[in-house]
């Protein structure tokens, strides 16, 4: 049996782990298990180790022959090293990770600290959202007055982006 | 300023104060962020990797907290040097084993400290010494917004700072505090603790993080995840679980004090006398013993006083700051075993025999006024 991380050398490692009652297997040459810390008798290291491992199944559910138009990443690239290749792979990637980062973390969604470009982003984003339905309610009862001052507004808004 | 100014001064966290001193040695709080769309440094090229270290290099130099930091390229770096960064805890091991396109920053107190190309384009660390979670977050977390109108940092509206490793998305955070559990360890309580914490989640590492086995009774507890909560959340609720840990460790302190009193006070003779007047001692016998020492000074047997002497010999003992402070480039283990015992040694003269008609009643390993 081949070793899983390096692919070249005798697997004479093979480790079990059941996490959230799936069972992971992983089977390693004597250099990487070494590598790996996996001779340490306490074990820290192993939980990291099958997290990685079980990314590299999980992305296979994205066509193989997906290629990362930025960094050129493949799917082959990250079963070999568990590790994306740039930003973009998340998005090119994205039904293969989907399933792992969700069994991989807590919850599936960020709610922490972001940058503040971002949030004014989408905080103008959700302002013309407002704006918008605002606009199509005042045309439906044909308040024009009020519509072309929603509208100016919208163009407002948009070309304070722009600039 | 200059690499040996960063050695010849032990950092900030090693000679402050802090809640919860004696068990919790640091507190450390990391940050992981990425440039939008260039290759993450695993898979970039030499080139691009230089261009990623100019940019983050030059924004991080910037940083007001950072002034007459000290500033390097990994590849001007020996690998001695390199080893002692990662035995003071500045940078990883896996960061020592770079070269050309990555490079480290760290202030002179070295409570900041960020590692440029390591396995993400830029991960940022404060450190601070006791049990400060939310002070070294706000340290970091200030650097961090200092950094953002200069850096363009991949951000992704579900999965929040995007990372090399699928396992660090979301916060990009690694909380972590740095734990001597003697008592734990030697009424054989570790494992039980050990796997109690990773099933809500939080890692137990040895003394270097991932992979590395528990030397010194110290332990790392961290968060395993980072996406789904909120910084403040995570911090909060690891701070949770190292408080319970410190009163594991008081508990199995005092019962060892009732029950075994004879082998506690036998180990900690012991300890003194191999580290006193041994002639050769390797690393890993070395630290397990000043391990013993440090408890005996937590339960009144040495002099408070001396406890720095004892936790500068937790990292002056390490086989990089050895060879460093005798000013060779190679060294046979042998002869720095020899060279480790007649440091410590020395430095032991100044600690008295252990006094037993000391010995503490109340074992708790932190002081009252802690909290």
């Amino acid at each position: 049996m081949q070793c899983d991380v390096c692919q070249q050398k005798e697997a004479t490692v093979f480790l079990t782990q059941i996490v959230g009652g799936k069972m992971q297997k992983v089977n390693l040459c004597e250099a990487c298990s070494k590598n790996k810390g996996v001779d340490d008798p306490t074990g820290f290291a192993l939980a990291d180790l099958l997290s990685g491992m079980g990314a590299a199944q999980e992305i296979e559910k994205n066509p193989a022959s997906q290629r990362c138009p930025v960094c050129g990443f493949t799917q082959a690239d990250f079963k070999k090293t568990g590790r994306l290749g740039c930003s973009t792979c998340y998005e090119v990637f994205a039904e293969g990770l989907e399933g792992m980062i969700r069994n991989m973390h807590k919850g599936p969604e960020h709610v922490g600290k972001a940058p503040v470009a971002y949030l004014r982003s989408r905080q103008i984003d959700q302002k013309i959202k407002t704006l918008q339905s605002s606009l199509q309610e005042a045309v439906a009862a044909e308040q024009y007055e009020k519509a072309a001052d929603l509208r100016d507004q919208i163009r407002r808004i948009e070309a304070g982006l722009e600039a | 300023m200059k690499l040996t100014e960063i050695i010849e001064n032990s950092g900030e966290w090693l000679k402050g104060d802090g809640p919860h001193r004696n068990i919790v040695v640091s507190s450390r709080v990391r940050l992981a962020r990425n440039l939008r769309s260039k290759p993450f440094p695993g898979w970039a090229k030499k080139a691009e990797r230089i261009e990623v270290l100019k940019i983050v290099k030059s924004a991080v130099e910037q940083l007001p907290e950072m002034e007459d930091a000290y500033t390097e390229n990994l590849e001007a770096l020996s690998p001695l040097e390199k080893q002692v960064l990662v035995e003071r805890h500045l940078i990883s091991r896996e960061h020592a084993a770079k070269g050309v396109g990555s490079g480290v920053v760290m202030n002179v107190n070295q409570s900041l400290s960020f590692m440029i190309n390591e396995e993400d384009h830029l991960r940022m660390q404060a450190i601070c010494c006791g049990l400060q979670l939310d002070k070294v977050f706000a340290m970091i977390n200030q650097a961090d917004s200092e950094l953002e109108p200069m850096l363009d940092f991949a951000f992704h509206p579900q999965l929040g700072y995007l990372t090399a490793c699928p396992s660090n998305v979301g916060t990009g955070m690694r909380a972590s505090a740095m734990l001597h559990l003697p008592g734990l360890v030697m009424s054989d309580q570790m494992n039980k603790i050990i796997n109690s914490v990773n099933k809500i989640g939080l890692a137990v590492r040895g003394l270097h993080g991932e992979g590395t086995e528990a030397m010194g009774n110290l332990f790392q507890v961290s968060n395993q995840t980072t996406l789904g909560e909120a910084e403040e959340e995570i911090i909060s609720r690891l701070n949770d679980v190292i408080v319970k840990i410190i009163e594991h460790e008081c508990n199995a302190r005092q019962l060892l004090l009732q029950k075994k009193p004879v082998t506690l006070l036998d180990q900690i003779g012991r300890a003194y006398g191999v580290l006193s007047y041994a002639h050769s001692i390797s690393s890993k016998e070395a630290l397990n013993l000043l391990s013993v020492i440090k408890l005996g000074t937590d339960l009144n047997l040495f002099p408070d006083e001396n406890r720095i002497v004892v936790d500068e010999l937790f990292i002056e003992t390490q086989p990089a700051h050895l060879q460093k402070g005798a000013h060779v480039q190679k060294m046979s283990a042998d002869e720095r075993d020899t060279l480790r015992a007649s440091l410590i040694r020395a430095k032991l003269q100044v600690v008295p025999k252990p006094d037993i008609a000391k010995i503490a009643t109340q074992p708790l390993g932190t002081t009252e006024n802690d909290e």
